[in-house]
C-alpha cells in the first residue's frame, strides 16, 4: 500500500514538473548567439561531461536575453552563461542592483541561482578606428562632445533597446547624434561596416577578439556610466539541487578565466575559426569532444530543416485550407480568420517565438508552433481567393444537376479553385523554407544554426553551409510543385492556362499573389 | 408531362412572378419567351427545384416537385445551362457520366448510355475525350444536351440553347436541335428571348411580360389573334431588319 501510494506521488510530481526535466535525465546548456556565448556555453558543457556521465544537451546560440531566459524558467534549459548588467537590468529590470549579492538574491526568487563572478568582465564600450582618433583626439567618451552630430554610428540591436545602452548613454554625456547617421545593426556586422569605412563608430563587448584586428581605439568610460558586466553561470535551483555534482563542476569555474583567457579564446573562433568544443577543450585541458564530419553536419540539419518545414507544411494544409473554405461560407467569421491570419504574418519571427517559448518550451515545438502560424496565411488567403473566384453560374448549374454540397465542394468548388490552392501552398513552403532558418534561435537546429553561429563569428563559409542547403532545398521544393501542380491540377485547366498565357497554371498563379 | 400551376413568387415584398399556368404535354416542345426582366429566369430557377416559391404547384407527371428531394428532382428534369454550362477541368466525355458515376453506375452501363446519346446527337467519338475549352460552341451545346439526357430524365429544360452561337451556326445547330427533340422524344421546355428561334423549335408558345403570362398558344394565334398589344408590339420589335421595300 505504501509502495503503491509512493508511486502515485512519484507519478505526480513527474507529471507536475515542466518537459525537458523529466524527459530523460539529461541536462540542458544554453547560450547566446555571440562567440563569447558559445565558448561559455562549450566550456560549461565539456566541464559537466568530465564531471559526471549525465548526458549534456546543447542549444547553443539561442536568440536574445530573453529567449534564454524564458527558456531557463519554464525549464527548457538549465543552465547559462549571462553578466551581472544585463541579469539586473534586462531580467530583474532593476538597474539599481550592482552588487553581487543583491542581483544573487533577487534572482533566488524566482528559484534561479547564480555562481560567483567567473573572472572576468564584458562591458560595453564604444570604439572608433585608431586612425580617425587621432584625427579628431579622441580617447574618451567625452572627447565626442561637440563633433558627435557629424559622426556616422552602427550601433548593436541590444545595445539600442537597453535603458543601459544608448538612451542613458547620450543623457549621461549629453551627446547628441544625429539620428539618421545612427544606424542598428547586428553586432558581428558593425565590425564589417567600421572595417569597410561606413561607419566611424560602433559599440562593442570589452572582450570582443576583433578590437586589435581591426585597429580600434576603445574610448574611456571617463563618467562610469556602464555598469559592471561580470560573466556568471545562471541555474535553475531545481536543477542545482537534482545535479550538484554537476553544478560544482561549474562553480569550480568561478574565477578562472581571466579576462585576458577570454579575448584570446574569442581571437581564436573569430580569427583563426578554430572550433568551439577545441577552444573549450584546450582552455578545460581535456581532449575535445569528436566533431562532426561536415556531411554528417549538413544532413543532420537537413532532417531537422526538413522535419520543421514539413510538419508546418502539413498543419498549413490540414488547418488552411479548411480555414479558408469556412471564411468563405460565414462572411463575418471568414473576416475574423482573414485578418487574425494577416495579424500574425505582421508579428516579427523572433518577437513570435519568444511568445511561444512561456507555452512550449524551447526546441522544436515553439518553432513548430511559430512556423505553423506563419504558413497559415498564405493556405487560407489563396483558398480563399480560389473558391471565391469559382464562377457561381458552376455552383448553380452543380445544384441542379442533383450534386450534394460535398460532391460540389469536392468535385467542382476545389479543383477548380486548385491552381491558386495550390500556388498558396507552394508560397508558404517556400516561405517556412527560409523562415524555418530562426528556428535556431529557440533551439531548433535546422540549417539556421550554422547561419545563426556563422553571423556571430562573421564567418561567411559558416553562414554558407547552412545557407546554401537551404537556397537548394528551396529550390527543390519550387520544382516539386511544379510536378504537383500536374496531378493536382485538373488537365482542363492546367491545359486551358497552358493555351491561354504559355506558362503553366500554378505558376501563373503564384505571380498573380 | 410538366405542369406549372398557379405560381407565385415575391422577392423582397415585390411581385415577381404571379398566377403563372403552364402544361407541356409529353414529348411536346414548349417555348417560354419574354424580355430581361420578365421573369423568365426566376421561373426557370423555381422549375429546377433551385429556388423556394410562394404559392402554386411544380409536376412532373403529376408528381410534385415539393415531394421530391433536390437529388431526386434533379434526375428526373435534365438542364441543359446557357452557353452549354460544361464545367471547364474535365473532358466532354466526364461532364456526360459525372452524375451516373456520382450514382453508382458501372462503366459499362456508362459506356453504354453514352454512346446511344452520342448516336442521336450525332457527335464524333474523339470530341468527348477533349476538354471544353477546346470544343465548338456547336459542340460544346451538344455535349450538354447529352449530358442533360444522360440520367434518362422526364422533362428537358433548355436555358438560351443558342444565345453565344454565331448566326450561321445557330441556323445549322437549330435545324439539329429540333431532330434531335424528335429523336430523343422528351417534354421539353427551351426558355428564350428570341422570338424566330421558339418559333422554329417549338409547338406551343407561352410569352411572359412583368411576371405575368401574356398570352399562351401557337404563334399563329399570337399572331392573328393578340389577346393584348403586348403581344403585337413584341412580335413586331423582333422583325429588325428593314425589308427591301424599305430599303429601296
Amino acid at each position: 500500500m505504501k509502495r503503491v501510494a509512493a508511486r502515485v506521488l512519484l507519478m505526480a510530481t513527474l507529471a507536475a514538473s515542466p518537459a525537458g526535466v523529466w524527459a530523460a535525465d539529461t541536462i540542458v546548456v544554453g547560450s547566446k548567439a555571440f562567440t563569447e556565448g558559445y565558448v561559455l556555453g562549450e566550456i560549461a558543457a565539456q566541464a559537466m561531461e568530465s564531471a559526471s556521465s549525465v548526458p549534456v544537451t546543447r542549444k547553443l546560440g539561442m536568440g536574445s536575453t530573453g529567449i534564454l531566459f524564458q527558456a531557463l524558467k519554464s525549464g527548457a534549459i538549465d543552465v547559462y552563461s549571462d553578466y551581472t548588467g544585463t541579469l539586473a537590468e534586462a531580467i530583474l529590470k532593476r538597474p539599481d542592483l550592482r552588487s553581487i549579492e543583491d542581483i544573487r538574491g533577487a534572482l533566488l526568487s524566482m528559484d534561479l541561482v547564480m555562481s560567483d563572478p567567473l573572472g572576468f568582465d564584458d562591458t560595453y564600450a564604444l570604439a572608433v578606428k585608431e586612425t580617425f582618433a587621432e584625427q579628431h583626439h579622441l580617447n574618451a567618451i567625452s572627447d565626442l562632445a561637440g563633433i558627435e552630430g557629424t559622426i556616422r554610428a552602427a550601433l548593436s540591436y541590444e545595445f539600442m533597446d537597453r535603458q543601459d545602452g544608448y538612451q542613458g548613454l547620450v543623457q549621461a554625456y549629453r551627446l547628441h547624434f544625429a539620428p539618421e547617421k545612427v544606424s542598428r545593426m547586428e553586432h558581428s556586422l558593425t565590425y564589417q561596416a567600421i572595417d569597410d569605412g561606413a561607419v566611424d563608430l560602433i559599440d562593442l563587448y570589452s572582450t570582443d577578439a576583433k578590437i586589435e584586428k581591426s585597429r580600434l581605439r576603445v574610448l574611456q568610460d571617463d563618467r562610469h556610466y556602464f555598469p559592471v558586466y561580470q560573466a556568471v553561470w545562471v541555474a535553475r535551483k531545481a536543477f542545482t539541487e537534482k545535479h550538484p555534482h554537476e553544478w560544482q563542476a561549474l562553480l569550480n569555474l568561478q574565477g578562472s578565466i581571466s579576462e585576458k583567457a577570454m579575448i584570446d579564446m574569442n581571437a581564436q573562433a573569430d580569427i583563426g575559426h578554430v572550433s568551439f568544443a577545441k577552444i573549450a577543450a584546450q582552455f578545460l585541458g581535456s581532449e575535445a569532444p569528436r566533431s562532426q564530419s561536415l556531411k554528417s553536419n549538413i544532413l543532420q540539419r537537413t532532417r531537422e530543416h526538413l522535419w520543421l518545414v514539413g510538419i508546418s507544411l502539413l498543419f498549413s494544409v490540414l488547418v488552411g485550407i479548411p480555414l479558408g473554405l469556412a471564411a468563405v461560407r460565414f462572411h463575418a467569421a471568414g473576416q475574423a480568420i482573414l485578418i487574425a491570419s494577416a495579424v500574425i504574418q505582421t508579428v516579427p519571427s523572433l518577437a513570435l517565438l519568444c511568445f511561444l517559448i512561456p507555452l512550449f518550451g524551447v526546441g522544436m515545438r515553439p518553432a513548430l508552433a511559430a512556423l505553423c502560424l506563419y504558413s497559415l496565411l498564405p493556405v487560407v488567403l489563396n483558398t480563399f481567393t480560389g473558391v471565391r473566384g469559382v464562377d457561381p453560374k458552376h455552383l448553380e448549374n452543380a445544384r441542379a444537376f442533383g450534386l450534394t454540397r460535398r460532391q460540389i465542394l469536392w468535385r467542382i468548388v476545389l479543383p477548380l479553385a486548385s491552381p491558386t490552392v495550390l500556388a498558396g501552398i507552394k508560397n508558404a513552403t517556400i516561405v517556412s523554407i527560409g523562415t524555418a532558418t530562426l528556428a535556431a534561435l529557440v533551439g531548433a537546429g535546422g540549417y539556421g544554426a550554422p547561419i545563426v553561429s556563422g553571423l556571430s563569428l562573421n564567418d561567411v563559409p559558416t553562414i554558407l553551409t547552412g545557407a546554401i542547403p537551404a537556397a537548394l532545398m528551396a529550390l527543390v521544393a519550387y520544382g516539386v510543385f511544379e510536378l504537383l501542380g500536374y496531378v493536382v491540377i485538373p488537365a482542363g485547366l492546367r491545359k486551358q492556362t497552358e493555351t491561354q498565357t504559355g506558362r503553366p497554371a500554378g505558376g501563373a498563379a503564384l505571380s498573380k499573389e | 408531362m410538366l405542369t406549372l400551376q398557379n405560381i407565385y413568387k415575391n422577392f423582397e415584398g415585390r411581385p415577381v412572378l404571379s398566377d403563372i399556368n403552364l402544361n407541356v404535354p409529353q414529348g411536346a416542345t414548349h417555348a417560354l419567351i419574354g424580355s430581361s426582366g420578365s421573369g423568365k429566369t426566376t421561373l426557370l430557377r423555381i422549375t429546377l427545384g433551385l429556388i423556394p416559391f410562394d404559392k402554386g404547384y411544380v409536376k412532373i407527371n403529376d408528381q410534385p416537385l415539393l415531394s421530391f428531394t433536390q437529388v431526386e428532382w434533379a434526375d428526373r428534369i435534365g438542364y441543359v445551362p446557357q452557353d452549354g454550362g460544361l464545367f471547364p477541368h474535365i473532358t466532354g466525355f466526364n461532364n456526360v457520366s459525372l452524375i451516373a458515376k456520382l450514382r453508382g453506375w458501372t462503366r459499362d452501363k456508362i459506356e453504354k448510355r453514352v454512346q446511344e446519346l452520342r448516336g442521336l446527337v450525332d457527335l464524333d467519338p474523339a470530341i468527348l475525350g477533349r476538354f471544353p475549352f477546346e470544343l465548338s460552341g456547336g459542340q460544346q451545346q451538344r455535349v450538354a444536351i447529352m449530358r442533360a439526357a444522360m440520367m434518362d430524365p422526364q422533362v428537358m429544360l433548355l436555358d438560351e440553347p443558342m444565345a453565344a452561337l454565331d448566326p450561321l451556326i445557330r441556323r445549322t445547330l437549330q435545324r439539329e436541335l429540333k431532330a434531335i427533340f424528335q429523336r430523343l422524344g422528351k417534354t421539353v421546355l427551351l426558355v428564350t428571348h428570341d422570338l424566330g428561334e421558339a418559333v422554329y423549335l417549338a409547338d406551343q408558345i407561352t410569352l411572359l411580360h412583368e411576371g405575368k403570362v401574356v398570352q399562351s398558344g401557337s404563334y399563329r394565334e399570337l399572331l392573328l389573334h393578340p389577346k393584348d398589344p403586348f403581344v403585337t408590339q413584341f412580335i413586331n420589335a423582333q422583325r429588325t431588319l428593314p425589308d427591301a421595300a424599305q430599303v429601296a
